[in-house]
C-alpha cells in the first residue's frame, strides 16, 4: 500500500467519529512517525477542509512534528514539582549524555509529582532518578 | 513465617509502576505466589507497596521478595496497611476503594457499592437526580469551584435534544495526580458518574478527555469501557487523547481539541453548558467532580447520600477534596479529606516536612497557576473562599513542597515563561504579557541592565532614561494586575499568582545574582 493510500484508509478508519481530525493526526504520527506536509494535504482533502486548518492544528500541539525524527526520545519531566525534588541538576549531565544520538526532550509532568525526578521512554515511567539512573536510562535509550 | 501460595497484592498504578511494582510482582509470582494487581493506597513513598493478608512492606525491591515470604523482611514491614496513620486519618470517599479492589474487576466493583448510585438515579427523575448533586453542595473540583449541580441544571433545562457530557481529564498541573490515580484505580466509577451526569441532563454521548502524557490511564479506560457497556447502555462513552497542549485543561480550549480544532480558548458566553461542544448544550466536568457523584446518589447512611457528603466540609466548601502532596516531601501521596485542614497540618503533621530534610521554604497550592505560600502563612484552610480571599487557589488540589534550596525568583519566572509556551495564543494579555514578564524578571534579576525594547527609535514615549529597579518591579506588577483582569482564561488571568507571591514573600530571591 503507497502512503496516500495508507493515509486515506486511516481517515476513513476514523470517518464514523465525531471530530475526528485528532485521532486521525495521532494516527498517521504513529504510523509514520510525523504529520509531514504531503499528509496535511491529503487529510485535508479527506475531511474537506483547507490544508491551512489542518497546518494550523497540527502546528498547534506539542505532539505532533513536521519530520520524522528516527532518534530514540527521553522525555525528562522538568515541572514544579520534579523541580522540586532536583531535577534541574540532572540536566546538563543528561544532555551531555544524551548528545546528539538521543533525542533528550522536556515534559511538563507525568503525574508522578511525589517521586520525582521522573522521566518517559515510549510508554514506560521512570521515577526516583538520580544522575547515575538517568544516565543510565539514557544510555539504554 | 507467611502462609504457602498467599495472595500477593501490589498496585498496577503508574506510579507503582515507574517505582519498579512489575518486577517485583513477577518476582512473587516466579515464587510461587497468586498476584493479585490493585489499585494504589496513595502512599507514593512506600511504593512498590506490598500487601499480603492485610500487612504491608515497602518499598520493596526484588532482592526482598525472598526474606518476606520467608518472614523475615521485618524491616520494610509497615504493619497493618489499613490502619496506617497516613490512611486511617483520611476521610475517603471518592476513593473509597483506592488500594482495595481491582481496577478491571467488575466483580469487585459491584461487590463495593458499585453502580448503586447510577441505578438509584436512574430511579429518579432527572430533577431530583440534578437536586440531590446541588444538596450535596458538590464544586467543580477541577479548580474553579463552580457548583455543579447549577451546571446540570442549565444543561438540563437548555433547549435541544443532542447534549454531552465530557469529562475534563487533561491533568497538566505539576504537583496533581488525582484524576490519574482514579482513572487507573477506578475506572468503573469515573463511567457511572458520567452515566449519572447523562440521566441528569438528557445526554447520551460523554467524551473523556484525557492528556497523551498518561498512557496507563488510557488503556485502563478504554477496557473499562468496553468491559462496562452493558451497564452503561444507553449511554455511550468515548476516550479522546489530548495532544501535548497545557491549555487544553481549559474547557472551551478542551472543547475545541474535541472538535479537531487548535486548542484555543472560545470567549465566555456562551456557557458551553448552552452551546458546547458542537454547540450543544454540554456538561464540562473534572474527572474527581464526576466520581464524587456515585456516593452522592448512594442510598444514604453507610452508602453514601447527598447528606452524607455535604455534612463533611466547612462553609461553602462541602465534601472532601483528595488532596495531592507532592515534591519535596517526605510522606507525599493522596490525601483525601474534608474541607478545612491547614496547610501546616497537611506539610509537616501529614506529610512529615521535606524530603531532603532541610527547612521547608515554600508550598505552591494550585499547581502552576497557584501562588506560592510561605510557611508564616500555613495556617490557611483548604477552603476555596478562604484562598481566594489569601490572593491563592486550592486549584485541583496539588501542593508542592519546596525546601530552602529553592530560587523563587527562578520559579517566579518559570511561571511567566510556562505561560508563555503553553499560551493558545488568543489573547493579547497571555501571549504577549507572558514573554514580556520573563524578560522583565530577568532585568530584575540581572541588575541595571538597559531595556533593548525601550532602546528602540519606534517607542517615542518610553523614557530615555533606564528604568530603576523598583520602577521594573513596579512595571511587572502593573504587567500582573493587565493579565489578571484581561486574559480570557485562567492560564493568563492566574500566572500572576505565582510571580506576585514569589515577588512579595522572597523579594530577596529577585536581586541581582546568579541565575
Amino acid at each position: 500500500m503507497s502512503r496516500a493510500e495508507r493515509i486515506a484508509a486511516i481517515c476513513a478508519d476514523h470517518a464514523v467519529l465525531e471530530g475526528p481530525l485528532l485521532p486521525i493526526l495521532h494516527a498517521v504520527q504513529a504510523a509514520f512517525g510525523c504529520v509531514d506536509a504531503e499528509a496535511e494535504r491529503a487529510i485535508a482533502l479527506t475531511l474537506n477542509l483547507s490544508r491551512a486548518e489542518v497546518h494550523g492544528v497540527v502546528s498547534f500541539y506539542h505532539d505532533f512534528r513536521a519530520e520524522a525524527d528516527p532518534r530514540p526520545e527521553v522525555q525528562l519531566c522538568r515541572a514544579e514539582a520534579c523541580q522540586a525534588r532536583g531535577v534541574e541538576a540532572l540536566v546538563s549531565a543528561a544532555e551531555a549524555a544524551a548528545g546528539s544520538r538521543v533525542r533528550l526532550g522536556t515534559v511538563y509532568c507525568l503525574g508522578l509529582c511525589s517521586v520525582g525526578p521522573n522521566a518517559r521512554v515510549g510508554n514506560a515511567l521512570h521515577a526516583r532518578l538520580d544522575e547515575a539512573a538517568l544516565l543510565a536510562l539514557i544510555a539504554a535509550a | 513465617m507467611i502462609a504457602d501460595n498467599p495472595v500477593v497484592r501490589i498496585s498496577d498504578d503508574a506510579l507503582a509502576v515507574a517505582c519498579g511494582a512489575d518486577a517485583v510482582a513477577a518476582e512473587f509470582a516466579r515464587l510461587g505466589c497468586t498476584v493479585e494487581r490493585v489499585s494504589s493506597w496513595g502512599m507514593h513513598w512506600l511504593e512498590p507497596l506490598v500487601e499480603i493478608d492485610g500487612l504491608g512492606w515497602g518499598p520493596v525491591a526484588i532482592g526482598d521478595v525472598g526474606p518476606i515470604l520467608r518472614g523475615d523482611g521485618d524491616a520494610a514491614c509497615i504493619g497493618s496497611v489499613a490502619e496506617h496513620p497516613f490512611l486511617a486519618h483520611q476521610q475517603r470517599l471518592t476513593f473509597a476503594r483506592a488500594g482495595k479492589t481491582r481496577p478491571l474487576s467488575l466483580i469487585d466493583y459491584a461487590a463495593t457499592g458499585g453502580w448503586a448510585g447510577l441505578n438509584r438515579a436512574r430511579s429518579l427523575t432527572p430533577e431530583l437526580v440534578v437536586a440531590e448533586v446541588t444538596a450535596s453542595g458538590l464544586r467543580g473540583r477541577g479548580g474553579a469551584g463552580f457548583p455543579t449541580g447549577i451546571k446540570w441544571e442549565t444543561v438540563r433545562s437548555a433547549p435541544g435534544t443532542r447534549k454531552y457530557i465530557v469529562c475534563n481529564a487533561d491533568e497538566g498541573d505539576s504537583g496533581t495526580f488525582a484524576d490519574r490515580m482514579l482513572m487507573e484505580g477506578d475506572p468503573f466509577a469515573l463511567l457511572e458518574g458520567m452515566a449519572i451526569a447523562a440521566h441528569a441532563v438528557g445526554a447520551d454521548t460523554g467524551y473523556i478527555y484525557v492528556r497523551s502524557e498518561y498512557p496507563h490511564a488510557i488503556a485502563k479506560l478504554n477496557a473499562a469501557i468496553g468491559l462496562a457497556a452493558p451497564q452503561l447502555a444507553p449511554f455511550r462513552v468515548e476516550v479522546r487523547v489530548g495532544a501535548g497542549a497545557y491549555v487544553c485543561g481549559e474547557e472551551t480550549s478542551l472543547l475545541n481539541s474535541l472538535e479537531g480544532k487548535r486548542g484555543e480558548v472560545r470567549a465566555k458566553p456562551p456557557l458551553p453548558a448552552l452551546a458546547g461542544l458542537f454547540g450543544c448544550p454540554t456538561v464540562v466536568n473534572n474527572v474527581l467532580t464526576l466520581a464524587a457523584v456515585p456516593h452522592i446518589l448512594g442510598p444514604g447512611e453507610d452508602g453514601g447520600g447527598a447528606a452524607h457528603y455535604a455534612s463533611h466540609g466547612i462553609a461553602r466548601s462541602r465534601g472532601t477534596m483528595p488532596i495531592q502532596i507532592a515534591g519535596n516531601v517526605k510522606y507525599g501521596g493522596l490525601y483525601e479529606t474534608a474541607f478545612g485542614v491547614t496547610l501546616h497540618e497537611l506539610v509537616h503533621a501529614i506529610g512529615g516536612g521535606t524530603a531532603s530534610g532541610r527547612p521547608v521554604k515554600a508550598v505552591q497550592v494550585g499547581g502552576p497557576l497557584g501562588a506560592y505560600i510561605a510557611p508564616a502563612n500555613f495556617d490557611i484552610v483548604f477552603d476555596y473562599e478562604a484562598y481566594t480571599a489569601a490572593d491563592a487557589l486550592i486549584g485541583h488540589g496539588g501542593i508542592v513542597v519546596f525546601d530552602d534550596t529553592a530560587d523563587m525568583g527562578k520559579l517566579a519566572r518559570f511561571a511567566m515563561e510556562f505561560c508563555a509556551a503553553e499560551s493558545c495564543g488568543k489573547c493579547t494579555p497571555c501571549r504577549i504579557g507572558a514573554t514580556r514578564g520573563v524578560e522583565l524578571i530577568d532585568r530584575i534579576r540581572a541588575g541595571a541592565a538597559a531595556d533593548p525594547v525601550t532602546a528602540l527609535p519606534q517607542m517615542h514615549n518610553a523614557p530615555k532614561a533606564p528604568r530603576s529597579r523598583d520602577e521594573d518591579v513596579a512595571l511587572l506588577e502593573d504587567l500582573c494586575d493587565t493579565m489578571k483582569g484581561a486574559s480570557l482564561c485562567a492560564l493568563g488571568g492566574f500566572t500572576p499568582y505565582p510571580v506576585l507571591s514569589a515577588l512579595r514573600n522572597w523579594p530577596d530571591d529577585f536581586k541581582s545574582g546568579d541565575f
